[in-house]
């Protein structure tokens, strides 16, 4: 895919995953892990394993002293991240380190904005797609603020993420669907990042009202931990992200990374 | 009186602008979940303001309940001792629940109401807008939960146990630095969860708009009054007001009103900590090196942070003061340059502590003596018939242990 990227654009190689996943009926599985927990090394490590096991994309997290959109599991390994001494520089040559092992799939870089401030956004965006990035998802800017950001992805060709909530209004929906470039992220729940035993039960509502304002594939996360709740995301929704329970997996080391990725993936083919 | 014609009248507020900006500083930068809450809050807000019913509620609470007018107290053993300006002191320390605090968590707990919202949570730092809401709380029949850093908690012993005897739930924050911008982050992740239920009652005029406007205008009474009381008492409008600036309420409170009396200066006053050179302080004005424009809580404005953009750890002895950014608005005011920003040390905070219980027989908040400090430099440079106006932001008793043992150290 690196050897592509010189003809396909970041946006390009998101849409042929999508379509990879739908042509064989199920949604697409993009697992969430930070760099740098526990370790640099184990991070990648993960990360490599986990495309082994055939996940679809990467969000690759970049540590934040103040990620108030998570839950405990992830706010507890972003700190050893950051304690690691992980800055964005160090995320972005991940993702290059990763392309260098042969990773394949999309990697969309994640992270909370001042850090990309700090780094200052034209580099950032510049940085990530020359290392082999796809992407951005930034959890605490909503479409309508910071438009310069759109502009420097859509010069690089890279998706923007957009999120919309159960709580998110009509025009809300219409104007995140307006700026959303690759996939809307679905936030299943009000709440922070977090395994969690049942999802909700308006979520196809929810689901439902996104969908009747949009063709972008919609992505769901937040709480999804399980073979069943991951199975039950084929024709549901375009793609689902696991995080917390893969980080949680993390403690125990890379192997039940991998176990637990390989276990969600195999779910949506019924095995 | 005398001179007033010399001054414009207030006016209507021209800022934020519809998207929360103070020219490039404010917005709205957080999860999507919370914009909608954010949307209703403003809506209401401006129903509110413009609803007679509810002026007339909060005015009748305000004057029956929390005991304003607040005086100003002419300070003349310290203005003596200093041997220059005259300085005035506006006593909130003197308001319901011993500070400022109260303006605004009482204001904002009619808001909940009237979007009927029965759950309300905060954050708090030195305790005092902690119960200050839990006040608020226990008065409208509100359920009051309050995120406290576990370090603050043990500082300040004394306001812990206020807020649980008005029956508020405390819930200690071990996350990060375990201080006010900790708590910050844990009432913000109750709030998204519980959002549809909760209203999220902001302490300080900083985090995503409309709370830096919402969080002004309610504390826009210090200065509307200490303007009107310099008139009508002195005869004239001071030539400085002083307060001190954690996020920035009593300080914004008190310059609205002044914001356009061009020959009043306005003077913030932020934590030195250990001194600026030591990295130790909350000065986000002061210290180029790490205190830049970024986006913390919400909100875009000056931020304490690390070459990578993580947020720093802030040293104060007033837990109050101890916040790595600063309300826009305060950012804003500063670039325009109708306000000044300085800093007071620890050291310097304590010794004005000192100063003003054995001159003037008030004990000041830790935060409020950090202006004292400020009025203490300056006061003696001016001449006599100049006037220094003090936001007194609160009274010290939570403060006491701190004092003990720090004033030991200093002796």
């Amino acid at each position: 895919m690196t050897r592509q990227a010189a003809t396909q654009t970041g946006l390009d190689t998101i849409a042929t995953m999508f379509a990879r996943a739908k042509s064989t009926g199920r949604a697409a599985f993009l697992p969430y892990f930070p760099v740098g927990f526990p370790t640099y090394a184990d991070s990648l490590d993960a990360i490599e394993a986990m495309a082994g096991a055939g996940v679809d994309a990467f969000e690759i997290g970049i540590p934040f002293s103040d990620p108030l959109a998570d839950g405990p599991t992830i706010q507890a390994a972003t700190q050893i991240a950051l304690e690691n001494g992980i800055t964005v520089r160090k995320c972005i040559e991940a993702v290059h380190d990763l392309r260098a092992r042969g990773v394949e799939q999309p990697m969309l870089l994640m992270g909370y904005l001042n850090p990309l401030l700090a780094y200052r956004l034209e580099a950032f965006v510049a940085d990530a797609h020359a290392a082999g990035a796809q992407g951005l998802i930034v959890p605490d800017l909503p479409p309508d603020e910071m438009p310069e950001l759109a502009d420097l992805c859509a010069k690089h060709g890279l998706a923007q993420v957009c999120f919309l909530a159960p709580t998110s209004s009509e025009d809300r929906i219409k104007q995140a669907a307006a700026r959303a470039t690759g996939f809307l992220y679905l936030v299943s729940i009000t709440g922070v990042t977090g395994a969690r035993q049942t999802l909700p039960p308006d979520l196809t509502g929810f689901i439902e009202r996104v969908r009747a304002h949009t063709i972008t594939p919609l992505v769901l996360g937040f709480g999804i931990s399980q073979p069943e709740q991951a199975r039950s995301m084929n024709g549901l929704v375009d793609g689902f992200i696991v995080g917390s329970a893969l980080v949680k997996a993390g403690e125990s080391g890379v192997d039940a990374v991998a176990d637990l990725a390989a276990t969600l993936r195999d779910a949506l083919d019924g095995v | 009186m005398i001179q007033e014609d010399k001054y414009t009248s207030v006016e209507a507020s021209e800022l934020p602008d519809a998207r929360g900006y103070f020219d490039e500083f404010g917005g709205r930068f957080v999860p999507e979940t919370l914009i909608p809450a954010l949307d209703e809050l403003t809506d209401v807000y401006h129903q509110a303001m413009a609803d007679p019913p509810f002026q007339q509620r909060f005015a009748e609470l305000q004057a029956t309940y929390t005991g304003r007018p607040t005086p100003i107290t002419y300070a003349q053993r310290l203005s003596d001792h200093l041997g220059g300006a005259r300085i005035y002191l506006k006593r909130e320390d003197l308001a319901h629940t011993g500070a400022h605090k109260i303006n605004n968590a009482l204001g904002q707990a009619l808001l909940a109401q009237r979007m009927g919202k029965k759950r309300v949570v905060a954050e708090t730092g030195a305790g005092q807008h902690g119960v200050a809401t839990a006040t608020a709380c226990a008065l409208l029949g509100l359920e009051c939960h309050v995120y406290m850093g576990s370090v603050d908690m043990a500082r300040q012993r004394p306001n812990v146990f206020r807020m649980k005897l008005l029956g508020a739930e405390v819930i200690p924050v071990e996350s990060g630095s375990k201080t006010l911008k900790d708590a910050i982050n844990e009432a913000i992740r109750d709030w998204v969860t519980n959002v549809r239920t909760t209203h999220y009652l902001l302490g300080s005029a900083l985090g995503p708009h409309p709370y830096p406007m919402i969080v002004r205008d309610f504390q826009s009474v210090i200065g509307i009054e200490a303007r009107q009381q310099m008139l009508d008492q002195v005869g004239r409008l001071p030539d400085v007001c002083i307060a001190c600036v954690g996020g920035g309420s009593n300080s914004i409170g008190l310059f609205h009103a002044f914001r356009h009396d061009a020959p009043v200066d306005l003077i913030g006053v932020e934590a030195g900590g250990r001194g600026i050179a030591s990295g130790e302080h909350a000065a986000r004005f002061a210290d180029p090196d790490i205190g830049r424009p970024g986006v913390l809580h919400g909100t875009r404005s000056f931020v304490l942070q690390d070459a990578d953009g993580q947020i720093k750890n802030t040293h104060s002895v007033s837990a109050g003061l101890d916040y790595a950014s600063v309300g826009p608005e305060h950012a804003y005011l500063r670039k325009m340059e109708r306000a000044y920003y300085t800093v007071a040390t620890d050291d310097e905070a304590l010794n004005a502590f000192k100063t003003l219980c054995e001159l003037e027989g008030i004990i000041p908040a830790l935060e409020s003596a950090h202006a004292v400090a400020e009025t203490i430099k300056r006061a003696p440079t001016m001449p006599r018939d100049s006037i220094i106006l003090v936001s007194l932001s609160g009274r010290g008793d939570k403060d006491l242990d701190t004092a003990m043992h720090e004033l030991e150290h200093l002796t």
